[in-house]
């Protein structure tokens, strides 16, 4: 069904300052076995916030109420791992709208688009200015323009635009999904069997 | 030009691209299991349709499920209403399953091969991102989200960006007690865990062509490991010969036309990818990894590399293990021999082949779990299962299991598992768990001699 339409954000950050963040991190796969599309956002980094007693671990920038906001910023290589699109429902029920890293893992940067997450891909520099901008001022701002393909660090005006394909652009902005539009072209996908059988 | 074998497969298949985006993809075959299909039919109810293709799709239940009493009902009450909304779902779709005790039931990327449901020259997707075992055929296979399971669902076709092309050359022969599996830690290990992301890899070379079915399975199944969607091998003789006579493949004068096709299946000589990386089969040792990644990985016998940075450090710290050490000669408290990377039967008579007359260690839990009922039966048709007795150890049944660790076979918090499957992320196998990826003889190794073992000097090769 269609997704939320995505609309500019400004808004601080929480930071996750490692690199390789899987999704069995993300949502550990023992919280994968229900069948619908409920609380995956409670067990959002369950084992990087809460201990064996289930206690939150006050380190985690999750249980550290000076962080927080609708962007989440981490190291390279986000959402490695296995293709649960859970990670991506976790961290969006959880609040987030935005994953801001300098590279992201296939599976999840198409997952997280399916969902109206939008993966935004920064450079390396932007990254680290980002992280310790973060550390000197949680409430360091950050703006996503979709319709510009910009980011900007609005405490040091640093910008940069990303990259998006236009159709994914476009899904984002109308809230359209892909189902949508392969429902759409039903005579296409008849004919090209026709000519395969 | 010339194209590739993976342009070759993916332009076959092409039913629309669109300006700017991605292609629509059309999917010869989709296999689907109890974890991420669910919220897919979800929304097809949501939208009020069907499945579009029903006989394209072949479902089983593996990632949930025990491995020992399977004939009883499941006791953990979520795992059990996820697998019978699997029977449910499939049933009101009218999508053959191979449910708990069939004779086909098994891990998907065990059963897809053996049934013969995977062939040359196919797309085949599954919400599962080990799909890339496939590629071993020849075929493009990746893993999907759910979303992408219920657009192959509703159209039988994905909206895929194509990837980028990489192949990997290895020629030369692997040494004594060096494996398939030994293969691709190796390359992971040259890669890192994101040095594939956004290609799909073919693996060429005499190295590859010289692997069983199996060998190159396990090679290909763990594409995703260095980021990479997918990999794939052109099909061969060894392919055509595995493939021929199983319960899904062409018969007859059907198989003739379909082997005419195949034989096209092969990368053009003036075929231009966008990235090549060629490595020598000799430079391999027995692989293990150290990390919380499968890229963090080294031969056996060196010692862990120094890198000063923060991830580097949190991986280490959650091994307890120091840089620069060896870790040779480290007690192992678990050994899991299963999943879809070495859970085939031949990987059974890898772990076993030097078990004879031996026990293993007292202070080692072993789990062998096969990667289906086939290769369950064959191994006690071969008497694996006796020669396991006889060590100490009983043969499971079969299920993802220790892998992901999502029934109860979990290593507890803290200890040290040698596992044959694919993943050694935090907490893969249980929380707390840590994690070595290994061949199944090493796996052996370490379970006769209770440590991380040189499986070269274990058994004299
Ligand atoms: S064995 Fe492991 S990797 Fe393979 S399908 Fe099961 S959970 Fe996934």
């Amino acid at each position: 069904m269609a997704i939320d339409k995505f609309q500019t954000i400004q808004s601080a950050c929480v930071p996750l300052a490692i690199e390789n963040v899987d999704t069995d991190q993300i949502i550990p796969a023992r919280f994968l076995k229900a069948t619908e599309r409920k609380y995956f956002d409670k067990n959002l980094f369950r084992d990087w916030r809460y201990d064996n007693n289930n206690q939150p671990i006050a380190t985690f920038p999750l249980n550290n109420a000076k962080y927080n906001g609708s962007i989440i910023v981490s190291g390279k290589n986000f959402g490695s791992g296995s293709s649960r699109e859970h990670a991506a429902w976790a961290i969006y029920d959880y609040g987030f709208r935005v994953v801001i890293s300098s590279f992201f893992a296939d599976i999840f940067k198409g997952n997280a688009l399916n969902n109206g997450l939008l993966p935004v891909q920064v450079t390396p520099e932007f990254l680290e200015n980002l992280f310790a901008e973060i550390e000197n001022d949680p409430k360091t701002e950050v703006e996503v323009n979709l319709a510009k393909q910009t980011i900007i660090l609005k405490t040091t005006g640093a910008q940069e635009s990303f990259e998006i394909n236009s159709y994914k652009k476009e899904c984002l902005q109308k809230g359209f999904d892909d189902i949508d539009y392969l429902l759409s072209i039903k005579n296409k996908i008849e004919s090209y069997e026709s000519t395969r059988i | 030009m010339g194209k590739t074998l993976f342009d070759k497969v993916w332009d076959a298949h092409v039913v629309d691209s669109i300006k700017g985006g991605p292609d629509v993809l059309y999917i010869d075959k989709h296999l689907i299991h109890e974890v991420t299909s669910p919220v897919a039919f979800l929304g097809l109810d949501n939208r009020g349709i069907k499945v579009l293709r029903p006989e394209n799709t072949v479902a089983t239940p593996d990632h949930n499920i025990p491995t020992m009493n399977q004939d009883k009902p499941i006791q953990d009450e979520l795992s059990r209403m996820q697998v019978d909304k699997l029977s449910e779902n499939t049933k009101k779709h009218g999508i053959t399953l191979y449910g708990l005790n069939h004779q086909y039931h098994g891990v998907v990327h065990v059963i897809g091969p053996e049934l013969g449901i995977s062939q040359p020259g196919m797309t085949i997707v599954c919400g599962d991102s080990h799909t890339a075992t496939h590629g071993a055929f020849g075929s493009v296979a990746f893993g999907i989200g759910t979303s992408e399971v219920e657009m192959v669902f509703a159209s039988q076709c994905i909206m895929q960006p194509k990837p980028k092309k990489m192949r990997i050359t290895v020629n030369g022969q692997l040494g004594k007690g060096v494996t398939a599996k030994d293969l691709i830690l190796y390359i992971i290990s040259k890669l890192t865990a994101s040095g594939g992301t956004g290609y799909f890899i073919e693996y060429a070379g005499n190295t590859f062509t010289n692997l069983s079915m199996e060998g190159r399975m396990t090679v290909c199944n763990m594409s995703i490991e260095c980021g990479a969607r997918g990999g794939l091998i052109a099909p061969d003789k060894t392919t055509f010969d595995y493939v021929k006579g199983r319960k899904f493949t062409p018969k007859g004068e059907e198989w003739g036309k379909k082997l005419t096709e195949w034989e096209k299946l092969y990368t053009d000589k003036d075929a231009v990818f966008d990235k090549e990386l060629a490595f020598d089969a000799a430079d391999i040792e027995p692989m293990i990894t150290y990390g919380t990644n499968p890229g963090m990985g080294m031969g056996v016998t060196q010692s862990i590399e120094v890198h000063n940075n923060a991830t580097y450090k949190k991986a280490l710290d959650y091994m307890q293990f120091k840089a620069g050490e060896q870790i040779l000669g480290t007690p192992v408290d678990y050994v899991f021999v299963g999943s879809c990377t070495n859970g085939r039967i031949e990987d059974l008579r890898e772990f076993t082949s030097f078990l004879k007359g031996k026990k293993k260690a007292d202070n080692t839990t072993v789990w062998i779990v096969p990667g289906s009922k086939q290769v369950e039966k064959q191994a006690i048709e071969e008497g694996i299962d006796k020669v396991l007795a006889e060590s100490g150890i009983i043969m499971r049944q079969p299920g993802c299991s220790a892998c992901l660790a999502m029934n109860d076979d979990k290593v507890p918090a803290g200890k040290l598992a040698v596992a044959t499957s694919n993943r050694n992320f935090e907490g893969r196998q249980g929380p707390g768990s840590r994690t070595i990826l290994s061949s199944p003889l090493t796996a052996a190794a370490a379970a006769i001699t209770g440590k991380i073992s040189d499986p070269r000097e274990e058994f004299k090769l």
